[in-house]
């Protein structure tokens, strides 16, 4: 019973998953993206916590753990501090009215189910219905980095899609071995921080951290 | 359960949408009032505004056509009779099988369908702009409904009221993420369907916002109690729907289980009544163009929920 209820608490975490994915998309203002993708780590965390504690994996808890820590607490922080700094608070601007952005992310979360039919129908885990969300959560942090105009977005994007990797690899294989997610975590940490960096420079020296800036790079031909 | 026994418990169903409706408004309004500071006037005075405009005479514009006159009655008409096929107090309701989900949504456009006209008849800018953004509003919602319609359907395999409230009483655990996606659908759609705050404000009158108030602003007497106790019964009839499809426990399903039911919807409903005025003092009301927006957000819920359905579950 324990695991009946095990996996609908796990399917549902992914749900929130998906949903907060979605309200990546949706958002507007930088701070609610920030509480956005802080709640979206505190799912998968809490997932991984679930997955660990049904699956029996001592690992996956310090995956949890980890996630619980960077993803929810550092990285927004760090990001927030960011944005602080810069003084961004206007609006989010995408480049594809939202809407629109909301069409194609249902189009991908479709593509996704049918890209990972062949795996649930082979995996003897019970995580295996989740591929399907974890899929389209990469795909969907693509498509907020395809569609936005801001650096900061951008990273938020990037790290959304990490989070999908990361549920991925919970779903797929009961998690990636303990090295591997302490080394990819790190790499989130410093990846958070050269961002920081990278921005605050794209920002001196183009006075905007509109991407579409950097297309005046090229010579005049 | 014998026909006398079925035609009982539909008069109550009838008799609760069309008076518990203005008792349920004043709770809401009476909530209303205490989140803003503000005294409230008694839970009873919904009735005793509509006793009032009943009493009172009918003001017809001159070129008023039959649409104009004919319209409080086909709207109370068709959401009394939406009223009476949500079971609410008995799943074994008899008229619930002569209306299924779908066609309770099809209802619901009849009655917006002839307050849209009755807005246009008298040719006052005030009643084409409420009509035109009404319309503009049905377009996005009614999708959204539908979707909400068919996902909780998947679940039962059918789409009667009765069949869907059986299906989900007997569920021992019940944990669905497309319950939870619809679920949020619904709370945006019932928003936007009964005229509350994000969407519509439902108390003001005489503002350029307004879309509900300006499609009736030509009503009096008699033919504006009926509107507005049809404004009324559409927020208890949504509301009944709700707890119809996801919040079904305790609802009868015979005769000796009615006076139970009653009570545990009156505390669903109390607890609505709450949930509905945190919405509503938590948020501003929205310009039109974002309303699009918002109901496209419950859409994409509603087909969340629908693609959760297949992928999850």
């Amino acid at each position: 019973m324990t695991h009946g209820i095990s996996i609908q608490l796990n399917n549902f975490l992914a749900a929130f998953i998906l949903l907060t994915s979605f309200a990546l998309l949706a958002q507007r203002r930088i701070y609610g993206l920030l509480v956005i993708f802080a709640w979206q780590g505190f799912f998968l965390s809490l997932s991984s916590a679930i997955v660990a504690y049904t699956a029996d994996i001592r690992h996956l808890y310090v995956s949890a753990a980890l996630t619980l820590l960077l993803k929810v607490i550092v990285l927004p922080y760090i990001l927030y501090a960011l944005i602080n700094k810069l003084n961004i608070f206007r609006e989010v601007e995408p480049l594809v009215n939202i809407p629109t952005t909301m069409l194609i992310g249902v189009a991908l979360v479709i593509f996704s189910y049918h890209l990972t039919a062949p795996v649930r129908e082979l995996s003897t885990l019970f995580t295996r219905t989740t591929l399907a969300v974890a899929l389209s959560t990469v795909l969907l942090g693509f498509l907020m980095m395809i569609t936005r105009k801001k650096a900061v977005t951008q990273v938020i994007g990037f790290l959304a899609m990490e989070n999908g990797l990361f549920f991925a690899a919970t779903s797929a294989t009961y998690g990636m071995p303990l090295v591997v997610e302490l080394g990819v975590a790190l790499d989130i940490l410093i990846a958070a921080l050269i961002f920081g960096i990278f921005i605050f420079q794209i920002r001196t020296t183009f006075d905007t951290l509109d991407l579409t800036e950097m297309e005046k790079l090229k010579e005049d031909s | 359960m014998n026909i006398l026994e079925q035609l009982l418990t539909e008069a109550m169903q009838i008799a609760l949408t069309a008076l518990a409706a203005p008792l349920f408004v004043g709770w809401v309004r009476m909530l209303k009032c205490w989140s803003q500071g503000r005294r409230a006037p008694g839970i009873l005075q919904p009735y005793r505004n509509l006793l009032k405009l009943f009493s009172k005479d009918i003001l017809l514009a001159e070129n008023a056509s039959w649409v104009f006159r004919a319209t409080p009655y086909v709207v109370f008409g068709t959401i009394l009779m939406a009223g009476s096929v949500i079971p609410v107090i008995s799943s074994e309701l008899p008229l619930s099988a002569s209306a299924d989900i779908i066609a309770l949504v099809a209802l619901f456009g009849i009655a917006r369908f002839f307050t849209a006209l009755a807005g246009m008849d008298v040719g006052t800018s005030f009643g084409g702009m409420g009509s035109s953004r009404e319309m503009m509003i049905a377009s996005l919602a009614e999708p959204a409904v539908l979707m909400t319609a068919f996902t909780v359907s998947l679940f039962s395999h059918s789409t009667s009221l009765s069949v869907i409230v059986k299906y989900v009483q007997g569920l021992s655990f019940f944990l669905s993420p497309s319950m939870a996606f619809v679920f949020f659908a619904f709370i945006l759609i019932m928003l936007a369907e009964t005229g509350r705050v994000p969407v519509d404000n439902p108390v003001t009158h005489l503002e350029l916002t307004m879309i509900h108030e300006g499609m009736i602003l030509e009503y009096s007497g008699r033919h504006l109690a009926l509107m507005e106790w049809a404004g009324m019964m559409k927020l208890f009839v949504f509301s009944s729907l709700g707890i119809a499809l996801f919040s079904p426990w305790g609802i009868a399903s015979d005769v000796a289980g009615v006076p139970f039911a009653l009570l545990l919807v009156a505390l669903k409903l109390t607890a609505i009544g709450v949930i509905v005025v945190l919405i509503e003092t938590g948020m501003a009301k929205m310009r039109i163009f974002r309303v699009p927006e918002f109901l496209g957000t419950a859409f994409l819920l509603a087909t969340l929920g629908m693609l959760s359905h297949f992928m999850l579950e």
